[in-house]
């Protein structure tokens, strides 16, 4: 307890349980598998229940773990079992928030799967091997889309990226329509 | 068949379109060409490492080829200046952990990020390079992470000292060197560095308690921005408060920052605060209210986690301050109907911990409408609960006892029926009034249980109760059936308790005996061997005569012995004409060879220690004594006492003594050892003066020929005493033996020695030697089995103590008695204790013993003593060590 708080798991799973984009950051699940069935268990305990408005609590195999759904996506983080539950959630809010404005708030499965570059960096910005780094919604989203180009970059290729990220931009407008 | 299967996999493709649909390693591998090209595509690239991640996140593992191959085609992307993409790159070399080899290949790139004008740059490359670097890098980086602590960039600085933690467990020495700079960034205006900072630090300095201190006194009276960093401060705190207890009186320090942090704005730091006054050792009510005000509040929070940890926090307070949270009951009662099940049945407990006699009616009734849906987990911390709740309000047992019996009857797993049944197994025994409805409860159940295990203790538990209730012959019926109905274990189990039926109550022996013939046709040998034993020796006639008292003791009386100790003297006996005799295994229950208190520092084993095994195991003393002749005709070892030492650590010679106690003898066993390498000691003996041992005749004493350094030997002495008495009295001893000088390089002997001698410590034999730890398992049981006939109860002032705890281990080492019931364990802050506890006096007398603690202000501890044994004489005996102690 005289330690620093510390995360053992974040997790995106979506409406079936299945992966969208996990991170482990404790040895308490070895391998792949055990790392499925921690998820599987913890998918089954809280499919029920309805963590839509407000972020839900539980606790399973001795580790608290707190979550929040949002339409076909799955949020969770878990603790050890004395950790501050209040921590916990602050750790889920700000990646919840952070995800919401990555997506610009087009959040389900499909968006998340096409911005996976997206999710995963947010993962790395959140925690990084259990600490906390941030926990600021607007922070982390401001790390992770600072898509701009590097000052130190020659001219020319700097507007032919950035030729490219318009064009991106505009090919995901229009299928997203 | 197919068909259909295809189309319907087709109909979901469309309505879950995923970019990562069939998606295959080998193709992405091969994707991973790009990173070659001459002129890259940053948005490709990205593409391509994010289909990689998203293999590695999927649970996909590369070989040690692929990976390799991968890590050497990502590491061409440091050309580009795509910051998207150097983003990924980080990311992908993260996830590949590469080898200390392909390491070197990322360096030079990673360091030139390091030092780059480009805040992200820096920030990522110093977490990418910390974490797949080793120890000899480091020195080369050290410098740049230094500056890095202190960079005015939070993101930066965060970054080295996040990777600091992290590096602290494998290379101390390093980040320990940093710590002016880490001090300098605990005052950062940024919150997040401070949080950061504030966690290395302490993690740097967590062995030096003085400057954990310090740095505590100090945070506490600055200004702490971040909640995290001062959550942290209030652990730290915690701990500070923890080592101080011990020292200080009085106020206690740092309560009252702790108890400012209950209006801290942020409510992680509200929580933190109040969960740490909480678990605060031996706290007061009045440190508590504030505490559980918040709390309270935190219970109507709109918030599902904020109602959970409060609740999960007052329950806990609960078990050792119930009053303290009856305050919050009301808002508590609300909670039973909460949405999340976790705060239910927290609040469930936590009320069933707290309330009185008048509100568990109305408890039940809730809890009743709730069981149902909650897992089977819930529902043993529910029975629990109940059960508890039971021994504190005996007159409400018939409602509780209802309604154990109705969940006995659902739905469950063995775990919570296991639960359930013990909980009324110990209503039956707690509470008289309860005993005929709780058996019939449990008959009940057995008329449909699925388990075996469950079944047989029932049937056990019946056979002990049943016969002592006012009509037992309506058991049989239910007993019975499971002769007719169950697997062959329950049926062995039923016989055994139709057996007990018949032989404690006479009036229903010639009816249980008809039941029993029909047993002897049973198809499994384990049923009708039973049934053949107990009707042979429960007396075969069926006439209505009373059972021999050693008959019934035989077959129902409990067993004295340790298991382990006749599975250790079964593998030992050897098939021979001589039967296997039961009394010739040692009763002692074995326990690990304590130090002794008077010797602090001296290693536990003791240097004498014989070398045939270790020192406290009785078999090992009983071997070693039976081969020697001249104590073989002294009979059987009742005791061996633990070694005591004679020296002081580190003399000469180091002796300790482990006495055997036999019934008209007593042995001390002297084992020796030499430390000198230049000597060698000859015809050791050991000259006991027994002037001050009155009842103590010397018989035999048997020398060691020569002791050379390092090599343990053992001398012996024998002494008469009164046969049955526990005689006591003080020896002194002398070790005399001829030195011989040695040269220790080539081993010579000299020829002549030197007679010498060399003064031991003194010798007691006391009250205590003659106790026998035998536990019991049902002391209860023992002690009224015993009877009051030969009770002896007084009362003792032991004067002022440290603890409770430390009085209770006292008279319980003075007794030498076995604990019974895990009583020896005081709780925290208790004000009184009971103690009970079992042994056997010489002789075989069964001494049982129930001690009364109770502690008052200035420590003054008194002790109430009742002793019930099967002998007068050993009644005041044991009150006699108390009174001498």
């Amino acid at each position: 307890m005289d330690t620093c708080p510390s995360i053992k798991n974040i997790l995106l799973l979506d409406s079936e349980g299945k992966r969208v984009a996990v991170k482990y950051y404790s040895n308490d699940w070895p391998t792949n598998s055990a790392k499925e069935a921690f998820e599987k268990a913890v998918f089954t305990k809280t499919q029920k229940t309805n963590a839509r408005t407000e972020a839900e609590i539980a606790m399973l195999e001795g580790n608290v773990i707190v979550y929040k759904f949002v339409q076909d996506l799955h949020f969770f983080v878990t603790g050890g079992e004395d950790e501050n539950e209040l921590i916990l959630a602050t750790v889920l809010q700000g990646f919840f928030d952070a995800v919401g404005l990555l997506l610009r708030g087009n959040v389900d499965k499909k968006e998340a799967l096409e911005n996976l570059d997206l999710i995963l960096l947010c993962l790395d910005e959140i925690v990084d091997g259990g600490i906390i780094l941030e926990t600021d919604a607007n922070v982390i989203a401001g790390k992770v889309a600072s898509h701009s180009v590097d000052v130190g970059a020659p001219l020319s290729e700097q507007t032919i990226s950035q030729a490219l990220a318009t064009a991106r931009e505009h090919l995901t407008r229009s299928l997203l329509k | 068949m197919a068909q259909p299967l295809v189309k319907k996999d087709d109909d979901r493709d469309d309505e879950e379109y995923s970019p990562f649909l069939g998606i295959e390693k080998g193709a992405v591998l091969q994707e991973a060409r790009v990173f070659n090209d001459p002129q890259l595509d940053p948005r490709r690239c990205s593409q391509v490492i994010t289909k990689l991640l998203y293999l590695l996140n999927q649970g996909e593992t590369f070989t040690k080829i692929e990976a390799t191959e991968v890590f050497f085609a990502v590491t061409k992307l440091f050309q580009s200046r795509d910051i998207g993409l150097r983003r990924m790159v980080y990311l992908m070399i993260k996830e590949l952990s590469p080898s200390a080899d392909e390491v070197i290949i990322v360096t030079s790139s990673l360091m030139k990020d390091m030092t780059s004008k480009t805040d992200m740059y820096r920030a990522n490359a110093i977490r990418v390079l910390c974490r797949i670097t080793d120890g000899t890098l480091l020195t080369q980086i050290e410098r740049y992470l230094k500056q890095a602590i202190v960079d005015k960039n939070p993101v930066v600085a965060s970054a080295a000292l996040v990777s600091g933690i992290h590096l602290l467990e494998t290379t101390p020495e390093i980040v320990k060197r940093w710590s002016n700079e880490v001090q300098e960034a605990v005052q950062s205006r940024a919150a997040l560095v401070q949080f950061h900072a504030l966690a290395l630090l302490h993690q740097i300095r967590q062995n030096d308690r003085l400057a954990v201190s310090k740095l505590v006194t100090s945070l506490t009276r600055g200004t702490v921005r971040s909640p995290l960093a001062q959550c942290l401060l209030i652990r730290y705190t915690t701990q500070v408060i923890r080592e101080a207890a011990t020292t200080q009186t009085g106020d206690r320090p740092f309560y009252d920052f702790l108890e400012s942090c209950l209006r801290h704005k942020a409510e992680m730091v509200i929580f933190e605060a109040a969960r740490a006054i909480t678990e605060l050792n031996g706290v007061t009510n009045r440190e508590l209210t504030p505490a559980i005000t918040v709390l309270q509040l935190f219970l109507s929070s709109s918030k599902p986690v904020l109602r959970f940890a409060a609740v999960r926090t007052l329950n806990k307070v609960a078990m050792t301050h119930p009053m303290a949270v009856t305050n919050c009951n009301i808002d508590m009662e609300s909670l039973i109907s909460d949405q999340n099940r976790s705060i239910a049945t927290l609040a469930i407990t936590t009320l069933l911990k707290t309330g009185n006699e008048s509100s568990v009616d109305r408890l039940m009734k809730q809890i009743t409408n709730f069981m149902s849906d909650i897992a089977d987990e819930f529902k043993i911390v529910v029975v629990e609960a109940i059960r508890s709740l039971c021994l504190k309000f005996p007159l409400k047992y018939r409602s509780l006892m209802n309604f154990l019996s109705n969940i006995l009857r659902e739905e469950g797993g063995f775990e919570y029926k296991k639960a359930i049944v013990d909980s009324i197994v110990i209503l039956i025994r707690d509470i008289p009034d309860a005993k005929e409805n709780g058996l019939l409860h449990l008959c009940e159940f057995i008329e449909d249980c699925e388990f075996t295990y469950l079944s047989t203790q029932i049937l056990h538990f019946l056979g002990t109760e049943g016969p002592k209730t006012s009509d037992p012959s309506k058991y049989i019926r239910y007993i019975y059936n499971r002769v007719h109905l169950e697997n062959a274990t329950v049926r062995a189990a039923a016989v055994s308790t139709l057996a007990k039926f018949g032989a404690m109550v006479d009036a229903l022996k010639p009816r249980v005996f008809v039941l029993l013939r029909r047993c002897l046709y049973d198809g499994d040998d384990e049923v009708r061997d039973r049934a053949t034993l107990y009707l042979n020796t429960v007396g075969s006639d069926g006439e209505v005569i009373e059972t021999d008292k050693v008959v019934k003791d035989f077959l129902f009386g409990s067993l004295d012995i340790p298991l382990a100790n006749i599975e250790t003297s079964l593998k030992n006996y050897e098939p021979a004409e001589q039967p296997f005799d039961i009394n010739s295994v040692p009763k002692e229950v074995k326990t690990q060879p304590l130090a002794e208190k008077k010797a602090p520092g001296k290693k536990p084993a003791g240097l004498g220690a014989p070398p045939s095994g270790p020192p406290s195991t009785v078999d090992a003393y009983e071997k070693l004594l039976s081969s020697i002749p001249e104590f073989s005709d002294f009979g059987k070892l009742f005791k061996s006492s633990a070694p005591v030492e004679l020296t002081e650590a580190e003399t000469e010679y180091a002796v300790n003594v482990v006495k055997h106690i036999f019934d008209r003898h007593v042995v001390f066993q002297y084992n020796c050892t030499n430390t000198i390498p230049e000597q060698l000691l000859e015809n050791v003996t050991v000259i006991v003066d027994a002037s001050e041992a009155e009842e103590f005749a010397e018989v035999a004493s048997k020398p060691l020929r020569s002791l050379p350094y390092d090599s343990p030997g053992q001398i012996f002495g024998a002494f008469e005493k009164p046969e049955g008495v526990p005689a006591v009295g003080k020896f002194s001893n002398m070790l005399r033996f001829i030195v011989k000088e040695v040269d220790p390089t080539t081993g010579d002997v000299e020829d002549d020695g030197v007679e010498d001698e060399y003064q031991l410590e003194d010798l007691e034999v006391v009250a205590a030697d003659y106790v026998m730890k035998v536990g019991v398992s049902n002391f209860r049981n023992a002690w009224e089995s015993i009877g009051p006939d030969f009770e002896r109860v007084d009362e003792y002032g032991l004067g002022p103590r440290e603890s409770l705890a430390e009085a209770v281990s006292a008279v319980i080492s003075l007794l030498g008695m076995q604990p019974c019931e895990g009583t020896e364990v005081v709780a925290n802050n208790s004000r009184s204790h009971t103690c009970l506890l079992s042994g056997v006096f010489i002789g075989n007398v069964k001494v049982l013993v129930r001690l009364q603690f109770g502690i008052d202000g200035p420590k003054e501890v008194a002790m109430k003593l009742a002793v019930r044994s099967e002998d007068d004489n050993v009644s005041d005996m044991i009150h006699e060590i108390v009174a001498s102690g």
